[in-house]
């Protein structure tokens, strides 16, 4: 299977404090990838990495193409979306308009209004509150507006950071439902930040493993899965 | 009771202006939190370029139309040039910078113009304009024109993609950026739409105030209480605190006035209204500090 993103030997520095080193790793075209790690492990850095959020060295390539160094707002318009740690949620724009301003470089009204309508399929409970103000929205509720928002811009990869953070167990099952959904029906491949491991292993069928900034691990989810040491240190039995 | 309906009606005229200058202050405070001191020298110094127009022959609205995008294009020049070099630079030097444009404008306006007092000429007729013994025609006219310029932002922001791109910019711009929006693109857009709403203020003052570099001092500081009064992060309370500051101050010089004729002593009027402006400020800073309309943003986690 050909490698839609493709990132080897990346450092990433906050200020003179580096975070990554030497970070190397493939995201297979439509699957789901998973990148685990303790606290500080570099997990969201790296999904900042990719989106030029922080300063990198190294290369990342998306389809072919070295896309590291380039503008955030340039590397998104490779339909490269990410889904931030914290939702990033407009709070004083109306649900809507935190899904179209997705969209708003598109001059064709009527495709924008067939691409909501496509979003609210996977989350109908966003268009009973379309008119509300996007602050006002449950956690769950925004953490499903930040991936209506990604879903948004067409991605042909999906960066999600910590999906179930500070959310209640049904909702985060039902959020990784919608994800695997989207996978499949929308061809979108995925990379997956969590602290949840066991959930994380389910829903992927690949996972890398990292340590203080670098790659200790990575294989298909299932042998990770029954690696001693990912079991020890992340799924905890 | 006529007289207090004039004062009422010069004081929306007034107002207007203040709204004006507000807006272009909240524009940019709420994309860079920074309350940019120059907007006022910046609209005088796109005055000034008007009646150059004008000078050269052009009629007022042609000139006024050209004024204002020309000070659109300077707008969002200083914010490429100047600012953009700034966007990680601590406060104060944004401040500093802040003041620098300031100085820089006034002066070159006294250096191409001269500090001479010149007239400036009201587009309005008098004949269809007004309503005789309330409201004369260049006030009714600036009235109607803020309200144009004010709908026209509206509809901008509101309802087009451009204008929801530069609100998501100003209140998220990580966020924006994720979304593909332009970010630094949006704040020069704010940078020249500030200075268009300023020019307009400046254009419509400059027949009431005479037009000289320092026309816009006073008119600055209004602005400013405006914007606090109004809550300096809502447009709209800006524009609605531009308004009750310009009717405020006229009510407290018509009172003053009233006062002295009914008891012959003198304790406010005319010569008071900018302190009582200022003390609106602080007023308001210590009772309100949000303002009057300021948003208290609702946010569940």
């Amino acid at each position: 299977m050909a490698a839609l993103l493709e990132v080897s030997g990346l450092k990433a520095f906050y200020g003179q404090t580096q975070s990554l080193y030497d970070v190397a790793f493939d995201i297979p075209m439509g699957g789901i990838t998973t990148l685990l790690g303790a606290n500080g492990a570099g997990k969201t850095t790296t999904l900042r990495a990719i989106c030029n959020m922080v300063r990198t060295d190294g290369t990342i390539r998306f389809d072919g193409k070295n896309i590291r160094g380039m503008a955030t707002e340039e590397i998104v318009r490779q339909r490269i979306a990410h889904v931030p740690e914290g939702r990033g949620t407009f709070t004083t724009l109306t649900v809507d308009e935190n899904l179209r301003i997705a969209a708003y470089t598109r001059k064709d009204k009527q495709a924008v209004k067939d691409e909501l309508e496509r979003v609210f399929v996977y989350f109908p409970r966003l268009k009973e509150r379309i008119q509300q103000q996007a602050g006002t929205l449950s956690g769950g509720e925004q953490q499903m507006l930040a991936i209506a928002r990604a879903l948004m811009l067409k991605p042909r990869l999906m960066l999600l950071d910590e999906p179930s953070f500070g959310l209640a167990p049904l909702i985060v099952l039902e959020i990784f439902r919608i994800l695997r959904r989207i996978n499949e029906e929308e061809k979108v491949s995925i990379l997956l930040v969590e602290q949840n491991a066991a959930l994380a292993l389910d829903l992927a069928t690949h996972a890398y493993v990292l340590e203080t900034g670098k790659v200790v691990m990575s294989g298909p989810s299932d042998v990770v899965k029954n690696d001693e040491n990912v079991r020890k240190s992340y799924l905890g039995y | 009771m006529e007289q207090f309906l004039q004062q009422i009606a010069s004081g929306l005229a007034n107002g207007a202006i203040y709204a004006c200058v507000a807006l272009a202050l909240v524009m940019i405070y709420v994309s860079t939190d920074h309350i940019n001191f120059a907007q006022g020298e910046m609209a005088m110094f796109s005055t000034y370029i008007s009646w150059q127009l004008m000078s050269w022959g052009m009629s007022f609205w042609v000139a006024f139309v050209l004024t204002v995008l020309i000070s659109f294009a300077m707008g969002v020049l200083i914010e490429r040039l100047i600012l953009r070099p700034l966007h990680n630079a601590p406060v104060l030097s944004i401040i500093v910078v802040f003041i620098g444009l300031l100085a820089i404008f006034n002066s070159m306006a006294g250096a191409f113009w001269s500090y001479l007092i010149k007239e400036f000429p009201s587009p309005f007729p008098k004949a269809e304009f007004g309503i005789a013994g309330v409201i004369g025609p260049h006030q009714l006219g600036v009235v109607l024109i803020t309200l144009i310029v004010l709908g026209l932002l509206f509809v901008f922001f509101r309802y087009t993609p451009l204008g929801l791109a530069m609100r998501a910019a100003a209140q998220n711009p990580q966020s924006a950026r994720l979304v593909g929006v332009r970010v630094d693109w949006m704040l020069a857009l704010g940078w020249g739409l500030a200075a268009s709403v300023g020019a307009v203020a400046g254009i419509m003052v400059a027949h009431i105030v005479y037009l000289e570099p320092n026309m816009m001092g006073g008119i600055l500081l209004y602005a400013f209480a405006s914007a606090l009064v109004g809550g300096i992060s809502n447009p709209a309370g800006a524009v609605a605190g531009g308004f009750i500051v310009g009717i405020l101050e006229n009510m407290v010089a018509y009172g003053g006035n009233q006062l002295e004729k009914a008891t012959g002593i003198y304790i406010i009027g005319n010569g008071e209204k900018l302190t009582v402006a200022l003390i609106i400020v602080i007023f308001v800073l210590t009772v309100k500090p949000a303002g009057l309309f300021g948003r208290v943003v609702v946010k569940r986690v």
